[in-house]
């Protein structure tokens, strides 16, 4: 899973695209979207809900609505406001790229795509921007699109969320359904009515392999580390605050819906448990420090999902203060390890070293962040493990397994902080790719911002605590809420938690290397890659696409119509049968003579017809059957018919006997194969066999003649004809018999022009 | 007369002529042979005809007319709508195979051949042999960028 990370060459020769400058000044627009929410938190604050909304598909219920709680203001808050700094470093980080103009489009459309995924309201709306966020983010995975492996991992990417998108869409249209409503501020409001539901658990499974396969939680994780084939901003913006916490959004936002049953329950916790501490594991292994984030980002997630599954207002109060903390640390650490890999030229821990001299801003940025993904006080990160603690050990169901999951997960996690800020900034500097300077403004003004973030709501957390993690809570558990975030709990069980989750993070971080060593035999023991499994899903899904088109579609015109045949047969002939079509005749067939005689013509002149070897022989065979069947309109009362059919016959005759010597002689049936002739025969009969009983079965049934009558009574007042077939031919009907007239003149044109295109690529030649 | 409209159940024969002419029709345009499939397209014409025709109930020797003295028809006659639909399609049928045939004979002057098997022009065979050289792409995946 760990591949060798490629050290992406952001900096490309030559001078700054003109229009870089001006791309830039996009980071304008975050910073609007910003200010303007920021505007909206005093209402929020005040326990307000928000809506707007337009009619869009009026029939279908479909509405561009939008919800504004603070759940979605939260999330708001933090993808327009880390957005801004992503869009300054950006500029600073690829400013000089030649597509640079195309990466801030991009981005700015999956920016637009996530928050009006935060805010929708209608379950459509909300599935809508669900997609878009997956495709926007292909878009900017493989961003570098000139590297196979980019291109590989971002459709990884687009095809695990896509298919998990897909099962959410029918997950919230059942969920429609039950709640007979498609706006989710109604749904939200009805938990008793979906939970007791028979649905309840197709909707939760649907739903939740949408929020698993975005959340990228075991077993899909493994899209997420390939997903930093990204440039660097992206990854900082998609797997801090956004893309990824997508999924996390959605089950706190389904949390008064589907929560508070045993099955969600059981399955946050679990998936998210594995999640977390798997992902602690495999991230203190790595030696990119971008993969090293990347694994952290998935334990991140899985503690999310994890605490998302309780009821108890402390965990959920843990999530909602831990989505603050990652998004802020994650944040900073991504753009701290870009600052590194743009200055030093790698981002390999084991040839990094002695930096803070050289990056002292970066260095002060990654130690604030480092320190409150570790939980130290007295950082915002300290109040969200102390919080996650009590939650775990209030949660009913299984508190010392949650506990004992948080616990381990977060230990490792204070293992990778020290990797993170030790490794690469203290001890003596190596030889280096570059020789380091401290980062221009633009790049290291975001990580500095956002680590400050992470000390001043740790030392006041008031602050946050309720403008903005009460009504989350709220919007959450759909109660009013009243939670005080404190740094100081008193000496308590969380706090004894803390001290031993610190003790052994330092323990970890001291055995780093032996710790690799012995999981990487249990991994190779165990060996469980998705990674593995959705490439043989790949490859199996290709050949058999390869497989099915060779079959169907094996560009010979016979193996077309076959198919085509073959499919009529069985989709006719299955529906005649599953319904109890095949009936016999009621009565032994019976007719006149005559008609016995023309029927005998019609069938000896098809059957000629099949096996004459000259061409002027079969001819003389259609005709007769042709003859045939103009009698049989005869007989059955329908001279108009007949006669046209003995005219158009002999005109086919004529342009056939036209034709026909032009072309080569009949060398053989061709059918091969070497039961080509059998197998096209049998494909024949089973054809006809189908037409016959068809016209049995439809002719078997009751007959309504009152369209015919209403022609037969129509026809002399109304139309002035007595030859009904007539009158509705040109009146009734003739704006049919119209474009009859022009279908026949069309074909009479393209016909001549073949003819005379013919004619003259002979002569030139 | 009474041997004409004392019949029963005349449908059922129409329906085996239909199906014999399909059968007939489908086993030619099966061939690979150009010249048979024309040949196939001819009676797959009529086998629908009689397909619409049957459906529309049989009704011997008395056709769609109304008296000169009358302004409706006075006994049963023959169902007037099938009748109409068929001439429609007689004369569609007509266009299609008169413009098929030029086409055979224009692809037999451009290509000196009226076996289908050896058609390729769109498809031809070669298509899959080889990847598509300078793509050092050797995962299975179909998105090739740029």
């Amino acid at each position: 899973m760990g591949e060798a990370a490629t050290t992406a060459n952001p900096a490309a020769p030559g001078a700054d695209a003109p229009a870089s400058a001006a791309w830039r000044l996009l980071a304008v627009v975050p910073l609007a979207a910003l200010i303007g929410f920021v505007s909206l938190l005093p209402a929020i604050t005040a326990g307000e809900t928000l809506s707007v909304g337009w009619a869009w598909v009026p029939g279908l219920d479909v509405r561009l609505s939008f919800y504004v709680d603070g759940l979605s203001l939260l999330f708001a808050l933090l993808i327009s406001g880390i957005g801004f700094f992503i869009f300054l470093y950006a500029g600073s980080y690829l400013g000089r790229h030649p597509r640079f103009g195309r990466f801030s489009i991009y981005l700015l459309a999956f920016m637009g795509s996530m928050l009006g995924l935060v805010l929708a309201d209608n379950i459509i709306t909300l599935f809508v921007f669900w997609e878009l966020t997956t495709l926007t983010s292909y878009l900017l995975i493989g961003f570098d699109h000139t590297q196979a492996k980019a291109r590989r991992n971002a459709l990884q990417a687009l095809l695990v969320t896509g298919i998990g998108g897909l099962a959410l869409l029918a997950g919230l249209i059942l969920m429609a359904i039950v709640g007979g409503s498609f706006e989710l501020s109604q749904l939200i409001a009805q938990g008793d009515a979906i939970r007791e539901h028979a649905l309840h658990l197709p909707i939760l499974i649907l739903v939740l392999a949408g929020a698993f396969t975005k959340s990228a939680q075991f077993p899909f994780h493994f899209w997420l580390p390939n997903a930093m084939a990204a440039p660097t901003p992206v990854s900082a913006y998609l797997h801090s605050a956004t893309m990824v916490k997508a999924g996390v959004y959605l089950l706190a936002r389904m949390h008064p819906a589907l929560g508070d049953s045993d099955w969600w329950t059981w399955t946050l916790l679990i998936a998210g448990a594995v999640t977390a501490v798997w992902a602690s594991l495999l991230a203190i292994r790595q030696s990119d420090l971008k993969l090293m984030l990347a694994y952290t980002t998935l334990m991140a997630l899985g503690t999310l999902v994890m605490f998302l599954g309780a009821e108890n207002y402390y965990a959920i109060a843990a999530a909602v203060t831990f989505i603050l903390v990652h998004s802020f640390y994650k944040a900073a650490l991504f753009m701290v390890v870009g600052i590194i890999d743009h200055e030093a030229g790698t981002r390999e821990i084991d040839r990094l070293g002695g930096l803070r001299g050289a990056l002292p801003i970066t260095f002060a940025a990654a130690l604030a962040a480092a320190f409150s993904m570790a939980g130290f006080p007295p950082f915002l990160g300290f109040i969200g493990k102390e919080l996650k603690y009590e939650g775990a050990l209030a949660i009913s169901e299984a508190p010392i397994f949650m506990t004992t999951a948080a616990v381990t997960a977060n230990a490792l996690m204070v293992a990778v902080a020290l990797v993170v800020v030790i490794r690469p900034f203290l001890g003596t500097r190596p030889d280096l790719p570059k020789v380091p300077h401290e980062a221009p403004v633009a790049m290291w003004l975001g990580p500095v911002v956002l680590a400050a973030c992470g000390i001043i709501f740790g030392v006041a957390p008031g602050a946050i605590g309720n403008a903005l993690v009460d009504p989350t809570v709220e919007a959450i558990l759909y109660s009013p809420q009243n939670i005080e975030l404190k740094l100081w709990h008193g000496i308590n069980l969380p706090l004894a938690l803390s001290v031993v989750t610190v003790t052994l993070g330092a323990f970890f971080f001291v055995m780093r290397r032996r710790l690799i060593r012995w999981t990487g035999a249990w991994l190779d023991f165990v060996r469980i890659t998705g990674d593995a499994a959705y490439d043989r899903a790949v490859a199996a899904m290709m050949a058999f696409a390869a497989w099915q088109t060779d079959l169907l579609q094996g560009g010979r015109q016979r193996i077309y119509l076959a198919t085509t045949l073959i499919t009529f047969i069985v989709l006719v002939g299955g529906t005649l049968i599953a319904f109890g079509g095949v009936a016999m005749p009621a009565a032994w067939p019976s007719a006149p003579l005559p008609v016995w005689g023309i029927a005998a013509l019609i069938v000896a002149g098809a059957l000629a017809t099949t096996q004459m070897r000259s061409r002027i022989g079969a001819l003389a065979a259609v005709g007769s059957a042709g003859t045939g069947v103009a009698l049989l309109f005869l007989a059955f009362g329908a001279p108009d018919v007949a006669m046209t059919q003995f005219m158009i016959e002999t005109l086919s005759v004529v342009i056939a006997a036209l034709i026909l010597p032009r072309l080569p002689a009949m060398a053989g049936r061709g059918h091969p194969g070497r039961h080509g002739r059998l197998r096209d025969a049998a494909i024949a009969v089973a054809c006809g066999t189908v037409v016959t009983l068809l016209v049995i079965a439809v002719t078997a049934g009751p007959f309504d003649r009152s369209l015919t009558g209403f022609f037969e009574i129509a026809s002399v007042p109304d139309a002035f004809g007595r030859n009904i077939v007539n009158v509705i031919l040109v009146d009734f009907r003739a704006i049919d018999t119209f474009g009859e007239i022009a279908v026949v003149a069309i074909a009479g044109l393209a016909s001549v022009a073949l003819i005379r295109q013919t004619m003259t690529s002979r002569r030139d030649r | 007369m009474t041997a004409w409209t004392d019949a029963v159940s005349m449908e059922p024969v129409l329906a085996v002529v239909a199906g014999v002419l399909t059968a007939a029709a489908v086993y030619l345009m099966l061939s690979r042979n150009l010249v048979r499939f024309l040949f196939g397209l001819m009676l797959l014409s009529n086998a629908v005809n009689i397909v619409i025709f049957a459906s529309g109930r049989l009704t011997l020797v008395a056709p769609p007319l109304i008296p000169g003295d009358a302004v409706a028809p006075a006994a049963t006659v023959a169902n007037a709508l099938p009748q109409a639909l068929i001439l429609t399609a007689i004369v569609i049928g007509f266009g299609l195979l008169s413009f098929v045939m030029v086409l055979v004979w224009r692809a037999y002057v451009s290509l000196g051949t009226v076996d289908t098997d050896a058609m390729r022009e769109a498809e031809p065979v070669e298509e899959d042999a080889d990847p598509p050289p300078g793509d050092p792409a050797s995962v299975p995946s179909p998105a090739r960028g740029s």
